[in-house]
């Protein structure tokens, strides 16, 4: 590639090497020419062994700090060198304590150590390029790819339609603009380019760094394990939306009544289900309403249903299917959904042909919050459509918004050395390296290039022409 | 095929097929490298002749010029004896974008590289037109002319510039001519596509030749040349007096011309169907473009000194003559204004990209060539670079010598033929300090240092210039090791003599070469800190500077170079059949066959071709590696 990150080599890569779940203990991967170097970084040993030092196959025992100091947690480092590792790279393995905050804690410390997320079976691929396994070993791995290489574009592609690629979009282009203009005043010193206007040059940058920071900021709550997979629970008013809500939480954080559209505004909740970070959102009752007060809470919900990962739309047993109910539904039918049949205790109005009349392939479970029944099955439910019964490791969803945080992190990085460098007056050729790197640091995440993009609106901003 | 009256009894091992920029360069460099080598040429009075601009550089252009001259091309020791003008553009805008830009007396630029190429031992300049190459099992034998005679050689270098089918138009009059209503190729096209090969049609244009005479300087805004400058690491700077380029500017009267006779204009008429360059748009254009601008800039540069015409740099059109004479004679000092020679549009046919692999060899014929403007170029740098490579790779394959391929962190060259391989051309190709992602590294001011090892080993420079080099070379060593151990005590003198330079104090022992790297700090001020500082040339004290100064963002760009380079170095097989590659996605299994890139690197730049794909061909090579290692 021209530009852009590389497709292999020596960078000291890292993953989650176990399934997720919840289970005694998990094992974070690193490895790579400074896998030692970068695990060093973060770990500390009450003995100060060194893992630099150590002999290759030793166990130590230390804890994991991220780079502010902040402990997460407390690990057995197993020290593999070259070449007798799996990648026949230098590896370093830290068994964590199980579930998702540690394992992705520990995650996070070595990324902020300087190494990056694997891609999808690069560890197999470094072991079959170093010459560790054989051909038909090698055949897996060519499917391995093109099937996450798709599933990945899958992903790209909706988040190119979401609110995230349409924010970096307008950092780009203005981003794009500046670039544009000191290039074309480079490559067409004699042609009438107007001057930068070296005052605002500074404001610019600095604006585009606080809105990359908003964005980071945004998206750092959005990270799965912090805020979880976004789960809806959707329905009509009064339907029992909050107390599933309670129950989930074991606590009375909604307010629970009788009254329809007391839930006025989107209450959301964090929980670890069955080792799974989930966010749930309750949301307002969606129905018309001329309450503006409630007004505000429906749209909330509303918009809470765009970005939803998963969706529980909840009907009342007792009432049927009403109009409502199919206006809820024609918003979400195109979600990862389970549909609750809810209040099993009270005399139904409702079969189960008439369900799967109405919303035929969507799986149904019928529920009673009040008296505890059928929720098992909802967990269950829950947790196979999340892990989407995929092979064990397959964390595209994750890896692949954390890759984005990622991204942002290192452009704003390179932004703040584009504006020290305004800042000191460096000459336009070494702040055209800085804006093209946040730029290309941008491209990952949209999949954009740089100087076509570039040489293109040149030519379109500006009469160039000897 | 053509028929032959008469077979040349010398037998030639290079024919170079025109000497333009890329002919000259292409037959110099194989007759300096030892070929028996021929250059045949429509008119000899036309040997490297600038057909537009009478000049050479331009950021990213003169970058090329100072390559060709690291690599011991003609171009820069050509353009320094010869011209009248030259300034070093960007200065202020940091060393990697510095480029030259010269004006050359045309007459004598052409009569000078005419005489060193009639000079040249292994080398006959001759002039006859080509009208068809001859093909022996696959292989370049030679070439037959329009007078009947076929001359034998084992390498054919094609540089016909504009020539292939071209056609000039000026408004309603169309005809078929080469630049400068020189004689075009058209039974050469033919046999081209007769060989298989497919053509673009491209489109260029030039603007009117005005009588300095008509011409109210008085009105006119002057520019003049700088002093102590040349093109070559070799010569001296300019010396003596300069001549001045001159200022001026349209109006919107010139532009309500242009638009009232919108329908006498060829090129939105569908007259012209060739493509564009966007950098070098009409004048029509322009006015099109962006209407909101009511005036456009205008550079009228002396043609040389035994001449009063003067080009008219940014009105290029094909506008009728009647109409050129109209608007020029709105422009400021122009009013009475005679065109000697009116502006003109010309088409031609070039080879469209993926024919060529990156040592310029077509993958059709083993051992033709192609170079300049045939590939897609526009431009004499451009043109010039891709002739040396040419012919540098036409006499290594003929001693069976490994090709010399330029990488794109290695030269500009390396940037303008990777580009040319990989992508399909939209335009005529120009090159941009923009396009090279390794811009800091790619300087010209370090040419030398990038290309000369690279020009020796092909045995292309000269001793004189090696012994330039090498001494050079070796002052920059000295002097980085003086400021690297040369130690610097905080005494009240020094930092008073830092408060006077406007630097920072020091409160410890430092290196000189830790001072350097203060951005306000030049050597020559370590001058009034240092008593008896050594004196070193200009050349290693610019080194230095740049390399000490930017040290920081010239390491960032080497560790992406040798990012870059792993996968650079992955070579892919020749003739290799992707469609067997079951695992690439379709589009890139067509663009993989079309473009067969020599690298995975090279792949990777291919529109098309997604980092899945590469991942795909790395597994292949590894497995056809263990393969190939398990069979013997």
């Amino acid at each position: 590639m021209a530009e852009g990150k590389e497709q292999f080599g020596e960078e000291v890569i890292v993953a989650i090497a176990t399934p997720p779940g919840t289970s005694g203990i998990g094992k974070v991967r690193i490895s790579g020419d400074k896998a030692l170097k970068v695990a060093d970084k973060i770990f500390y040993s009450p003995a100060d062994v060194k893992l630099k030092e150590v002999e290759s196959h030793t166990i130590n025992y230390g804890f994991i700090r991220d780079l502010s100091g902040q402990e997460i947690d407390e690990v057995l480092a197993l020290v593999m060198r070259s070449p007798r590792s799996f990648t026949r790279e230098d590896t370093v393995e830290f068994d964590c304590h199980g579930g998702m905050l540690p394992l992705q804690g520990v995650l996070e410390a070595a990324l902020e150590a300087g190494a990056r997320l694997a891609e999808p079976g690069e560890f197999s691929r470094r072991a079959f390029l170093n010459g560790r396994i054989d051909l038909a070993q090698a055949e897996g791995i060519i499917d391995l790819i093109n099937a996450k290489s798709s599933k990945g574009r899958e992903i790209a592609l909706q988040q190119l339609r979401g609110r995230l690629s349409e924010h970096i979009g307008q950092l780009r282009s203005k981003l794009l603009d500046i670039l544009t203009g000191v290039e074309a005043s480079i490559d067409f010193p004699e042609d009438e380019i107007p001057e930068l206007d070296q005052t605002s040059l500074g404001d610019q940058l600095e604006e585009i760094k606080s809105e990359l920071e908003e964005l980071i900021a945004s998206s750092r709550t959005g990270r799965v394990y912090q805020e979880g997979i976004e789960t809806v629970i959707a329905g009509k008013p009064n339907v029992g939306k909050s107390s599933l809500l309670n129950y989930l939480l074991n606590e009375n954080r909604a307010i629970v009544t009788d009254i329809p559209g007391t839930t006025r505004d989107v209450i959301t909740e964090m929980i670890s289900f069955a080792g799974l970070p989930l966010k749930i959102v309750d949301t307002a009752g969606i129905h018309q309403t001329e309450d503006r007060v409630e007004k505000i809470g429906v749209e909330k919900s509303q918009n809470s249903l765009k970005t939803a990962d998963l969706v529980l739309l909840m009907l009342d047993v007792s009432q049927g299917i009403t109009a409502e109910d199919l206006e809820i539904y024609r918003l979400v039918q195109d979600k990862p959904l389970i549909i609750l049949v809810n209040k099993t205790d009270l005399p139904a109005d409702l079969s189960q042909e008439q369900i799967e009349e109405r919303f035929s392939a969507q799986p149904v479970i019928f529920i009673s919050v009040r008296e505890e029944t059928g929720l098992q099955e909802l967990k269950d439910k829950i947790y196979e459509i999340i892990m989407g019964g995929r092979a064990a490791g397959d964390y595209d969803y994750i890896i692949t918004r954390l890759r984005h945080q990622q991204a942002l992190e290192e452009a704003r990085d390179s932004l703040k050395r584009a504006i020290e460098a305004y800042r000191d007056g460096v000459p336009a050729d070494l702040l055209a390296v800085d804006l093209k790197e946040v730029l290309v640091k941008l491209g990952e995440i949209t999949g954009d290039t740089v100087a076509e993009d570039i040489i293109d609106r040149i030519f379109a901003d500006f009469c160039i022409g000897k | 095929m053509a028929s032959y009256k008469y077979q040349y009894p010398v037998e030639y091992e290079v024919i170079v097929v025109g000497a333009g920029h890329a002919g000259s360069e292409a037959a110099l460099a194989a007759a300096r490298m030892g070929c028996r080598t021929l250059s045949l040429t429509v008119n000899l009075d036309h040997v490297a002749f600038m057909p537009c601009n009478p000049s050479l550089g331009g950021p990213g252009k003169s970058h090329i010029v100072r390559e060709i001259d690291a690599l011991g091309g003609e171009m820069a020791i050509n353009m320094d004896r010869t011209m009248t003008q030259i300034r070093m553009l960007n200065t202020s805008k940091g060393p990697a974008v510095h480029g030259l830009r010269g004006q050359a007396d045309k007459v004598k630029y052409h009569q000078r590289m005419k005489s060193v190429l009639e000079n040249q031992n292994n080398l006959d300049l001759k002039q006859d037109v080509v009208e068809d190459i001859l093909v022996e099992e696959g292989r370049a034998a030679g070439v037959i002319t329009k007078t009947g005679l076929l001359y034998r050689g084992r390498r054919v270098i094609l540089t016909t510039g504009t020539f292939l089918q071209a056609r000039i138009i000026i408004g309603e009059a169309t005809y078929n001519a080469g630049p400068n209503q020189q004689y075009p190729a058209n039974r050469l096209s033919k046999a081209l596509e007769r060989l298989g090969f497919k053509l673009l049609r491209f489109k260029t244009g030039t603007p009117p030749r005005i009588n300095g005479n008509s011409i109210d300087f008085s009105q006119l805004q002057e520019q003049q040349g700088e002093e102590g400058l040349s093109f070559s690491f070799l010569s001296e700077p300019l010396t003596g007096e300069q001549d001045s380029c001159w200022l001026t500017y349209s109006n919107p009267e010139t532009h309500q011309i242009i638009r009232e006779n919108e329908d006498r204009t060829p090129l939105f008429s569908g007259e012209i169907e060739g493509t564009g360059p966007r950098y070098c748009p009409s004048i029509e254009d322009k006015v099109k473009k962006f209407p909101e601008k009511d005036r456009h800039q205008f550079f009228l540069e002396p043609e040389g000194r035994g001449t009063e015409e003067f080009y008219l740099s940014g009105f290029s059109t094909s506008l009728p003559l009647d109409i050129q004479i109209q608007i020029l004679r709105t422009l400021e000092g122009m009013e009475r204004a005679e065109i000697m020679r009116p502006g003109y549009a010309i088409e031609y046919d070039c080879v469209a990209s993926g024919q060529f692999d990156s040592t310029l060899e077509t993958k059709l014929v083993t051992g033709l060539f192609t170079a300049g403007q045939i590939n897609g170029t526009s431009g004499y740098e451009e043109a010039a670079g891709q002739g040396l490579l040419a012919g540098i790779n036409a006499a290594l394959t003929l001693e069976n010598r490994e090709p010399l391929v330029l990488k794109r962190s290695q030269a500009y060259i390396g940037v303008l033929v990777d580009e040319l391989v990989t992508k399909e051309p939209r335009e005529p190709y120009r090159m941009m300090t923009s396009r090279a992602e390794h811009r800091l590294i790619l300087r010209q001011d370090n040419a030398d240092l990038r290309l000369t090892p690279l020009g020796r080993e092909a045995g292309l420079v000269s001793d004189q210039r090696w012994q330039y080099f090498q001494q050079k070379k070796n002052e920059i060593e000295e002097m980085r090791e003086y400021l690297e151990n040369k130690q610097l005590n905080p005494t009240p003198e020094i930092r008073e003599t830092l408060q006077e330079l406007d630097s920072g104090s020091l409160n410890q022992p430092a290196t000189l070469e830790k001072l350097l790297r203060r951005p306000e700090i030049s050597y020559q001020d370590l001058g009034e800190i240092v008593k008896d500082l050594p004196e070193f040339s200009q050349e290693a004290v610019e080194q230095l500077e740049i390399s000490i100064k930017y040290q920081g963002y010239i390491e960032r760009q080497m560790q992406q170079v040798e990012k870059f380079k792993k996968m650079e170095n992955k070579l892919l097989p020749r003739n290799l059949d992707y469609s067997q590659l079951s695992n690439l996605r379709q589009e890139a299994r067509e663009k993989l066959n079309k473009i067969q890139p020599h690298s995975v690197g090279q792949a990777s730049r291919i529109p098309g071709v997604s980092p899945a794909d590469i991942q795909v061909l790395l597994i292949y090579l590894e497995k056809r590696r263990q393969q190939q290692g398990e069979n013997g």
